[in-house]
């Protein structure tokens, strides 16, 4: 089986790279994509959109259709990871852990045993990772406002310079999930809870859909953002760079919600109670 | 760009994609092509494609890995193959 697998790999990798013999070199100037694409966009993209960042406007505006079933499928991706994953009927673990903060004991609190009286003293800890540390948990809060403000950063500032809805919902989102593994689930859950997960990972998907269709009740075709000057009272050219931004931000509110839904669902094997 | 970088930029990335995938250690793997996915994303750079490095670093090199050590962590850390 093991050799099958090889030569499979081997038939079809060679077939892959048998086929890009016949595409031209990189960098080719005389390659269709560089006498007929390219140059469109490159000449036009500023008189029509006053976007310099070329790739942010061919993603957002050009083809953003396409980009918006991107962002579908991101969406897609967090729901069916939720389905998948989930597990809604919540079965209580055969024991609690809960550490002494004052003294630092951990103490282990078995099923229906009784829990002290005040909790203000104790908080609780999971079974698989008891280590409590200090460097960590600081040096993540002093790291987390710095990339959320990057992040915010690099979806605002798309149109100037690389990055956009994408990478700034994965950044954002990274900061949270770094938040729930330098503390722990609990802390990240109470912070950034499921439910605002799910509601944000649907609002952006409706944020980028309803800019396309506010566009269409303006006179205009689906996604053509020149038909917001009336909205914003600029000329179609801006109105564009503006369109981008709010799409932009649609698509970083999903990515960011549908990382944190993945990164919940899988650390803690559906059940989200305890993990990293 | 120098030649040279490039040509050991694209050799790291070759070593890492093929660690990944025969070491046993499943959280080694994670990390490997963690540093796989940097690697590539300097060679992006190198490339001029610079919105693609970003993308791969934050999500090859950044959430991904994130992903898989959290799949490890719920899951065995070697290899049964």
């Amino acid at each position: 089986m093991k050799v099958l697998g090889t030569l499979v790999v081997l038939l079809f990798g060679g077939l892959l790279i048998y086929g890009t013999l016949d595409f031209p070199s990189w960098g080719d100037p005389a390659a269709p994509a560089s006498t007929h694409v390219s140059p469109r966009y490159i000449e036009r993209t500023l008189e029509e959109t006053s976007v310099p960042n070329i790739v942010t406007a061919v993603l957002a505006d050009y083809r953003g259709y396409d980009t918006m079933f991107e962002t579908i499928v991101i969406f897609t991706a967090g729901i069916a990871c939720l389905f998948l994953l989930r597990v809604i009927k919540r079965e209580e673990a055969e024991a609690r852990m809960y550490r002494h903060i004052p003294t630092g004991i951990t103490l282990r609190v078995k099923q229906r045993a009784r829990l002290p009286e005040s909790m203000e003293e104790f908080e609780r800890i999971d079974l698989m990772w008891v280590p409590y540390d200090l460097i960590v948990k600081t040096g993540c809060r002093l790291i987390i406002p710095f990339s959320q403000l990057f992040a915010l950063y690099v979806i605002a500032h798309g149109h100037h310079s690389p990055g956009g809805g994408f990478q700034g919902g994965v950044i954002l989102g990274a900061s949270i999930a770094l938040y729930a593994i330098s503390t722990n689930l609990r802390s990240g859950l109470a912070w950034f809870g499921e439910k605002a997960a799910v509601l944000l990972c649907g609002l952006g998907v409706f944020i980028y859909a309803s800019t396309g269709a506010l566009c269409m009740l303006l006179g205009a075709g689906y996604l053509d953002y020149g038909a917001l000057s009336t909205l914003f009272g600029v000329d179609p050219v801006t109105a564009r760079s503006h369109g981008i931004l709010i799409v932009e931000i649609g698509v970083g509110i999903s990515v960011m919600a549908v990382m944190v839904l993945l990164y919940y669902n899988i650390v803690s094997a559906g059940r989200q109670d305890e993990g990293l | 760009m120098i030649w040279q970088i490039e040509l050991l930029v694209l050799a790291i990335v070759l070593i890492c994609a093929v660690a990944a995938i025969t070491v046993k250690d499943l959280l080694g793997a994670a990390i490997l092509f963690g540093a796989y996915s940097f690697m590539l994303c300097l060679l992006w750079a190198i490339m001029g494609a610079v919105d693609v490095a970003f993308t791969e670093a934050s999500v090859g090199a950044g959430v991904s890995t994130v992903l898989f050590v959290a799949a490890v962590f719920r899951t065995s850390r070697r290899t049964k193959d």
